[in-house]
């Protein structure tokens, strides 16, 4: 038996996981389209490496990572890719996103699969396979599990979860019911990229089934592994919570889980390692509970991209239904429409209507009766933290650690006055993170205002200097002139006209060359977020410009330095 | 468009208020039964100036005035004050003293939850500094005053101020158990002496130690409710309880023991239901136990050396001042961090 911990506080929210455990998992058919994001995971979207009308194979790849934190996108079917162009996703800013619009052919033909013996490969071939097959965290932090393998410190304990602690989500709960094998290959996989010893397997105890499945599929397999129940307590699936239940340690605040010599992935995860490394598949499906207002609440198994509206239609959405949220009702977001696609963060989709989930009552006043303090898993004081937030004391709310909220919805479930907590710690830490980014351009254009005086300084000096040069060389060449009375220049002007000549050639081949430069490449190719960028540069630039001819001034403006 | 949490536990303030008020009723039908039904009118008078000051304010500081009427926090400071107040005072006093509680200990700084002081505690400690001899004539328990005075001449009496024919009011009200505990003490006698003497009974005061009981009871049902900390009434009673018990244990003919400490005055009333008010005790729970520390030892001070017979609303007010302070250094670690927010 391991031995519990606890941590402090936490929920017993109703947990509504039986209305879809009734069913197995069912594969949801081929959507008539799919809309697959760039970015489906944490750090840089994926680059897009097919054109328009192409034809893809289920599994090509069509989006290659993009520097360190990235991942790769594949074709979730077969089919031709009509569009790639920006879709709305779901994000609750209602903002698109760069999407591949793919029309299957209906034949979901695979390409080519590259399976893998993990025991002959070293960790840094398992984590680049990781990365081919675009295995990111399905918990639904989607952080890219190559990145969390590759750790410069050692780590001696891998936790897997699969506490799936949030109401109405069951899809790990399903995987877990009727994949248990593979999740276990695995959790072999991860353990063995990792080379740690102790793998702890954490499920909450309302998921008898799922632990009987894991801990058959552990015996079978002959692996050291354990599996865990742990007590059924909300947000006990936050990595750092149920680290401390399984092992007693807290991961400190600000640090990593490898700091503390413990790595986490979710089942799900682990399930997408096998399918990539011993199949040879890459992250291309996922399951995907569809529950709440349904008549047929279950869970699917839907190709990454299906837009949420098939997957509803094919639960039948009670008439009622009047939004949708993805995840769970604790830290869920309402999809902007319920069109969107699927993605691989997207574990939970529910059908929400007025009965389902009233809309809160107008908010009291706070009347600082900390049951929100009594339940924060972070022991953050609640209270105090909207306090700072309602009253803009933003520097008071980072000094009472608003940053390790982990925005569980926690304080907000117990709040008798029905105050919106949540949203104001969201709002409190955008406002100072918007902050940070202002203080920080206006940083950099001190120094490059500084830089700019300091050039224009250097330039006049060098000027000056040449200028002198010039001088004493004329006065040079005068003495010389002076001294030796010599024709022996036929036409002295035509070689003065020849330099001339050469460098009014050089200085159109540059502005040829800048011209080149400046001019838009492969737009289609560039992620919204890079054209927003780019807008603003632009928009920088023209301001100069246009502050430039009102001064009147001829110095050219200090270039922009592109941040990708 | 609406953000999560979309789920919320439905114990709201306004529930939450109840269930304090309903905590409250073993201890005023205990209260009826050994002193009659004046309790009842005032706390009638109390409840109807608190609410109809709530709305005043509320209006006067452009604020919706149903929603803030419903959540029965000015009907639990009426009735709180009109606990704490002789039953047959003139109608006046509860409808002066909740006036100002609500007017101004809760709204001139701000209405629900910005109050630093607990609003009954500041309306009888203007009503006993500014009318200590309306504030003193407390009933005798059923039975016990040399006349007895029937349900309709209580009410009669309340708003009239004229008593029956050949009644004395003095024959009607005594000085309360600890009240007569003090002065007997300067006079001389010894605690043994005085608790012979027959408005005591096996506890504390025949009559109000059983009213304290019932409040001792509703405020177990809160406990095990979870709607007040444990750490509020436990360091109180607690602190109360050793202190006496310290000083009775060295000299027990001048200190009255510890249950008739707890069974007396607003002790218990003091312990489940206005020191636990969450908007003027501290927010840790650590300074919880401060808290309720330094209002036991204030309230046996107060009691013991101090000028007036009880000490509960002055320690209450005198701790509520330190809040801030006890918040500030009762901070807890957070997950993650050691003490004193290190990594």
């Amino acid at each position: 038996m391991t031995r519990l911990h606890r941590f402090f506080g936490g929920i017993h929210p109703p947990t509504h996981k039986s209305e879809s455990t009734q069913s197995p998992i069912m594969t949801a058919p081929l959507p008539p389209q799919l809309f697959v994001p760039f970015r489906q995971h944490a750090g840089e979207a994926a680059k897009p490496v097919v054109q328009v009308g192409e034809r893809v194979l289920k599994g090509q790849l069509i989006g290659e990572p993009v520097g360190m934190i990235s991942s790769s996108i594949h074709a979730p079917t077969s089919g031709t890719i009509t569009a790639i162009e920006l879709q709305q996703i779901a994000h609750p800013s209602a903002l698109p996103d760069l999407c591949a619009t793919l029309v299957p052919d209906g034949k979901d033909e695979w390409g080519v699969r590259q399976t893998l013996s993990y025991r002959q490969l070293s960790s840094d071939e398992l984590q680049k396979h990781l990365r081919r097959c675009g295995i990111v965290g399905l918990g639904g932090a989607v952080f890219p599990s190559d990145m969390k393998l590759n750790h410069p410190v050692v780590v001696d304990t891998l936790v897997i979860n699969g506490a799936e602690c949030e109401p109405y989500i069951t899809c790990d709960d399903m995987l877990m019911r009727e994949r248990a094998e593979g999740i276990v290959r695995g959790i072999e996989i991860l353990r063995h990229a990792l080379g740690t010893d102790t793998v702890l397997i954490g499920i909450e105890d309302n998921k008898p089934h799922a632990i009987a499945a894991m801990q058959r599929a552990v015996d079978e397999s002959s692996h050291p592994f354990k599996v865990v129940a742990v007590p059924t307590l909300y947000p006990g699936g936050s990595a750092k919570h149920l680290i401390k239940v399984l092992t007693g340690v807290e991961v400190p605040s600000g640090k990593l889980p490898t700091d503390v010599g413990v790595q986490c992935f979710n089942v799900a995860t682990a399930y997408a390692a096998h399918r990539a490394v011993e199949h040879g598949e890459p992250l291309v499906s996922r399951i995907v509970t569809v529950t709440g207002n349904v008549e047929q609440p279950r869970n699917y198994e839907a190709l990454i991209g299906t837009p949420f509206s098939d997957l509803v239609a094919l639960s039948v959405a009670k008439p009622d239904t009047n939004r949708y949220i993805m995840g769970g009702p604790m830290m869920g977001v309402e999809l902007p429409a319920v069109n969107v696609p699927l993605v691989k963060a997207s574990n939970c989709v529910i059908a929400a209507s007025d009965a389902l989930f009233p809309p809160p009552p107008a908010p009291m006043p706070c009347i600082r009766c900390t049951r929100c303090a009594q339940v924060c898993p972070v022991e953050l004081q609640p209270q105090d933290l909207y306090w700072f937030a309602q009253s803009h004391n933003f520097g008071k709310a980072q000094e009472f650690d608003l940053f390790d909220c982990i925005e569980c919805g926690a304080c907000a479930y117990v709040c008798p006055s029905s105050i919106p907590l949540v949203q104001y710690y969201r709002y409190a830490k955008s406002e100072i993170r918007a902050r940070d980014l202002e203080k920080r351009a206006a940083d950099l254009a001190r120094e490059r205002h500084e830089f700019r005086q300091f050039r224009i300084e250097r330039e006049k000096q060098e000027k000056a200097e040449r200028l002198a040069q010039k001088e004493r060389a004329a006065a040079e060449a005068k003495a010389a002139a002076a001294t030796a009375v010599v024709a022996t220049q036929l036409n002295p002007n035509a070689d003065a006209d020849d330099t001339q000549q050469m460098r009014i050639d050089a200085a159109l081949a540059r502005a040829k060359a800048q011209a080149a430069a400046v001019t838009p490449k492969n737009t289609e190719a560039l992620t919204p977020e890079q054209r927003t960028e780019i807008a603003a540069i632009e928009a920088r630039r023209a301001k100069i410009h246009e502050l430039a001819a009102d001064a009147g001034a001829d110095d050219e403006p200090p270039k922009n330095s592109q941040g990708n | 468009m609406l953000y999560s949490p979309f789920i919320t536990r439905p114990l709201t303030v306004d529930r939450i208020m109840r269930r304090v008020l309903y905590a409250l009723l073993p201890g005023i039908s205990l209260y009826v039964w050994y002193f009659g039904p004046a309790i009842l009118m005032s706390i009638a008078l109390a409840v109807t100036a608190a609410l109809a000051t709530e709305a005043l304010m509320l209006k006067l500081r452009n604020r919706p005035v149903r929603p803030f009427l419903a959540d029965y926090s000015a009907l639990l400071t009426g009735v709180l004050i009109a606990l704490s107040i002789p039953p047959l005072a003139p109608w006046w006093l509860p409808v002066v003293g909740t006036a100002f509680a609500i007017a101004v200990a809760k709204h001139l700084y701000g209405g629900l939850g910005s109050n630093p002081f607990n609003p009954a505690m500041i309306g009888y400690a203007v009503l006993i500094i500014s009318f200590p001899q309306e504030m003193t004539q407390w009933l005798s328990p059923q039975g016990m005053g040399l006349s007895v005075l029937s349900y309709g001449d209580q009410l009669r009496y309340v708003f009239s101020g004229v008593l029956p024919a050949g009644m004395q009011l003095d024959a009607l009200t005594m000085s309360t158990p600890l009240d007569t505990m003090k002065t007997q003490l300067h006079l001389g006698m010894t605690v043994s002496d005085i608790r012979d003497l027959p408005i005591y009974g096996r506890l504390a005061g025949k009559g109000s130690e059983m009213v304290a009981a019932g409040f001792a009871l509703g405020g177990l049902y809160l406990l095990i409710a979870r709607i007040i900390p444990w750490q509020l009434p436990l360091a109180f009673l607690g602190t109360l309880f050793a202190l006496s018990g310290l000083f009775h244990l060295v000299d027990p003919a001048h200190y009255a023991p510890p249950l008739f400490h707890w069974f007396s005055g607003a002790a218990m009333i003091g312990a489940f239901f206005i020191l636990t008010d969450p908007v003027t005790s501290p927010t840790t729970n650590k300074g919880r136990i401060v808290f309720g520390f330094g209002a036991g030892l204030l309230t046996f001070l107060i009691r013991a050396y101090g000028g007036f017979p009880d000490g509960v609303a002055f320690a209450t007010i005198l701790m509520n001042m330190c809040v801030p302070l006890i918040d500030a250094w009762t901070q807890p670690r957070i997950f993650g961090k050691k003490k004193g927010g290190e990594r």
